[in-house]
């Protein structure tokens, strides 16, 4: 089997996020950058098919600017046999990166595609079913857990009632749940080791596909500050002030 | 436990501007030397705070066309201001009165983390190999006794040192040279220091700790270019330390409080003088409308000459602060620490090439501009010994008259853990509430540094004896760790009238205050996993 992983790039999540003064965006430079978390996860869970025995290659693959690379770097010092680097500058929305990824499976044409349920920078949650949707694949989303077995998948899914376990027919897409797993460390040696793997870089413009944004984006803002709480001094006060000041009850 | 290892020419510990600039000197002479360099922060800038306003010399000499190279260094210093502040009134002391070390003219406000975001991308386009996010946490010797290199920590602990399912060990790298660069109290520095009494014969090194914020203010307020420094209020006369306003691009301020660890009450809580400061209506009226948008803090070195140690010794090589290389009455110390840093590079080619002895380093260093720097710097700090008033009619008469030429050395007498008094016979302070416009908590400061530990690791702030805080240190002095602590790690809980001393080692942001100053030398700061720590931007 051959697993395709999709890695981001987004602001690291430690980083207080900032909105730009004019209202663009949010500030970036001079911000430190990590791997989506639950990208993290997704390239985990590949490797650990891969260590069971029951895939044969990984590739990790970023859409995105130059330095972009570096996921799929770490992808590679934890366990992806080898890279692919669709690069774009500028804004590009799931639509794109779903039709980028389309041109990629087929090409490379892999068994499963593993990513993130979401990003945690604009949180779309859209790239995993849109990709699905051009190929014509299954899809499994928010996957917290995933049995391989012979030519399907058993994974137990996040959802808002609890938990759900389907199976899906292989080929198909997996969109990763933090509580999947835990990834592991790029050691520094594996590191080391996988500055030698090949990248393959790619420009998204040779792929044919027209990524200019479809989404106008007006304004960005700040949430409004939260008030600061108070005390009440039994449940009668409470009740009362949800009722009469709040009016939630 | 086997681990791998890996063979280096040279292992450089530390991506601060001492360590880059080793790095990019190395790869200049000698393009073949393979270069390694380790940085504990998880990338290179995100553990570095300065000021700063740059003096670019040392650049000048490394990489003399860093303007075609886009070196991040744009704004030139327009203005200079010098306060004193009184609680109330403000008295501004003409700038041509000012010795020439504290003159700014030629000098740029820069952010230094974006400077060695800059010099790490020149040094790794030379061929330098830069690992962020590993910390050396272990020095390794020969048998002979000499500097073999280091290794980085393991990961994957817990709390107990038990291994996890994601455990990896660190790994060992073996150098010709290694160089220690990892800036003020570096933690392998101060085991070398110690291991080959490497400040004998020296003064007892002397620290202060520095707060810096980046405000974004109105643009009414902003001059761009402007750098002000002020004494005086809120300190009193007895405290050694004074603040910087330096008005940057984009409408920021770089706004930050320095404070000598030598002061004496253990009731002065450094964090509330700088954030009392700001209420001064002279800051504060240039803050108003504005918004704070980072925090950090970092102890620096105060010593001077009479302070350093010796640099060398088989088989590494100290540079930078974490020997200590700050020019204290030019409040600046980012040119000296390069150019300790690329003299260290010459001297391990010459080392390398012809088998020189590395004393070779000490003699370089002697003979260069940073030390004749240094020497004539040397009298101000242990001046101000004497207060604030006779400190300064002193440093009058050395650097406008003499020019730092008197025929005669000042010592510091003490170490920093050394000068706290007694907490009952040294006056409360009573600090303001913060108002969360111009002043702020701990909590919320921290919350900007994007500080962050994984759970479950081993606490990296260790004590050497657990009873110390609570028997001896809570009784004698109040417990100080709670008030020099700039991000809150320390704390003294009280469980049915009973205190208990709290460590919340996931806030500490390294700036290694606590090593310095615990009274008894009883926390040891050393590293914790890899990545951990600050993630500053444009600090």
């Amino acid at each position: 089997m051959k697993i395709l992983v999709a890695v981001k790039r987004v602001i690291d999540y430690n980083v207080q996020v900032r909105v730009k003064e004019d209202n663009t965006g949010v500030v970036t430079d001079n911000v430190k950058m990590s791997t989506n978390p639950p990208d993290d996860n997704a390239v985990e869970e590949a490797v650990k098919i891969k260590e069971s025995g029951k895939a044969k290659e990984i590739v990790a693959i970023t859409v995105g600017e130059e330095k972009a690379q570096e996921t799929v770097r770490k992808a590679l010092a934890v366990g992806a046999d080898r890279g692919i680097h669709v690069k774009v500058d500028g804004v590009i929305e799931p639509l794109a990166v779903s039709k980028i990824l389309q041109k990629i499976v087929d090409k490379e044409k892999p068994d499963l595609v593993f990513m993130g349920k979401q990003a945690i920078d604009d949180d779309c949650n859209q790239t995993g079913q849109m990709l699905a949707a051009l190929l014509n694949w299954p899809q499994a989303t928010f996957a917290s857990k995933i049995e391989v077995k012979d030519k399907t998948l058993e994974v137990t899914r996040e959802v808002d009632e609890g938990l759900e376990t389907i199976e899906v027919n292989v080929p198909a897409i997996i969109t990763c749940d933090l509580r999947l797993n835990e990834p592991r460390y790029a050691s520094l040696p594996n590191i080391m080791k996988a500055k030698k793997k090949p990248i393959e870089q790619i420009n998204a413009a040779d792929l044919g596909i027209d990524t200019k944004p479809r989404i106008d984006q007006i304004k960005v803002e700040e949430p409004p500050k939260r008030k600061a709480g108070i005390k009440v001094a039994n449940v009668e006060e409470l009740v009362q002030k949800l009722k009469n000041e709040a009016k939630v009850i | 436990m086997s681990r791998e290892v890996m063979e280096y020419d040279v292992v450089i510990v530390g991506g601060g501007p001492s360590g880059l600039s080793t790095a990019i000197k190395l790869k200049q002479l000698n393009p073949d030397i393979n270069v390694c360099l380790l940085e504990k922060a998880s990338e290179i800038g995100a553990h570095i705070l300065s000021g700063n306003v740059f003096e670019t010399r040392a650049l000048d000499e490394l990489f003399p066309n860093w303007k075609e190279l886009k070196a991040p260094i744009q704004t030139k210093v327009s203005k200079e201001k010098f306060l004193f502040l009184g609680k109330e009134k403000s008295l501004s002391w003409p700038t041509w009165l000012l010795p020439k070390v504290q003159q700014n003219h030629k000098n740029y406000i820069i952010s230094l983390a974006n400077l060695c975001r800059w010099l790490a991308e020149q040094a790794e386009g030379l061929g330098v190999e830069i690992f962020p996010g590993f910390p050396a946490s272990e020095i390794l010797y020969n048998e002979d006794g000499s500097v073999k290199g280091v290794a980085t920590q393991d990961m994957g602990l817990d709390k107990e040192g038990n291994k996890k399912d994601s455990f990896e060990p660190g790994m060992e790298l073996h150098a010709k040279i290694t160089v220690f660069a990892e800036g003020c109290r570096g933690h392998l520095g101060k085991e070398l220091i110690k291991k080959f009494d490497l400040s004998k014969g020296k003064d007892p090194q002397q620290y202060g700790i520095g707060f810096k914020e980046i405000w974004e203010v109105n643009e009414k307020n902003h001059e761009e270019g402007l750098v002000m420094h002020t004494a005086g209020w809120p300190l009193d006369k007895n405290t050694y330390g004074g603040s910087f306003v330096y008005h940057a691009q984009n409408k920021q301020v770089y706004l930050g409080y320095v404070i000598g660890l030598d002061y004496q009450n253990p009731h002065l809580s450094p964090f509330d003088e700088f954030q009392r400061f700001k209420t001064h209506t002279a800051i504060k009226k240039m803050l108003e409308g504005g918004k704070r948008i980072s925090y950090g803090a970092r102890a620096l070195i105060e010593g001077g000459l009479q302070s350093l140690p010796k640099m060398y010794m088989p088989g590494a090589l100290l540079i930078g602060c974490d020997a200590g290389t700050l020019n204290m009455p030019k409040i600046k110390g980012s040119h000296t620490a390069m150019k300790s840093g690329m003299i260290a590079a010459e001297a391990i080619i010459d080392h390398i090439k012809e088998s020189k002895n590395l004393s070779v380093y000490e003699e370089k260093f002697n003979n260069s501009w940073v030390y004749k720097e240094l020497h004539e710097a040397r009298n101000v700090k242990p001046s101000f010994s004497w207060g604030l008033v006779l400190g300064i009619i002193f440093t009058g008469i050395d650097q406008i008259l003499f020019r730092g030429k008197l025929p005669f050395t000042l010592r510091h007498k003490h170490a920093d853990h050394e000068t706290l008094k007694m907490a009952d016979k040294m006056p409360k302070i009573d600090y303001p509430k913060p108002d969360n416009i111009i002043t702020f908590d701990k909590t919320s400061s921290v919350y900007l540094t994007g500080t962050n530990h994984t759970d479950n690791q081993p606490v990296h702030l260790k004590l050497k004896d657990p009873e110390i805080p609570i028997k001896y240190t809570l009784d004698k002095y109040d417990e100080p760790a709670q008030r020099y602590c700039p991000a809150g790690v320390y704390e003294v809980q009280y469980e049915n009238d009973l205190p208990k001393f709290v460590i919340n080692s996931q806030n500490c942001i390294h700036c290694k205050t606590c090593d310095i100053k615990e009274p008894s030398q009883n926390i040891t700061w050393v590293t914790p996993e890899g990545g951990g720590g600050p993630k500053y931007g444009n600090m």
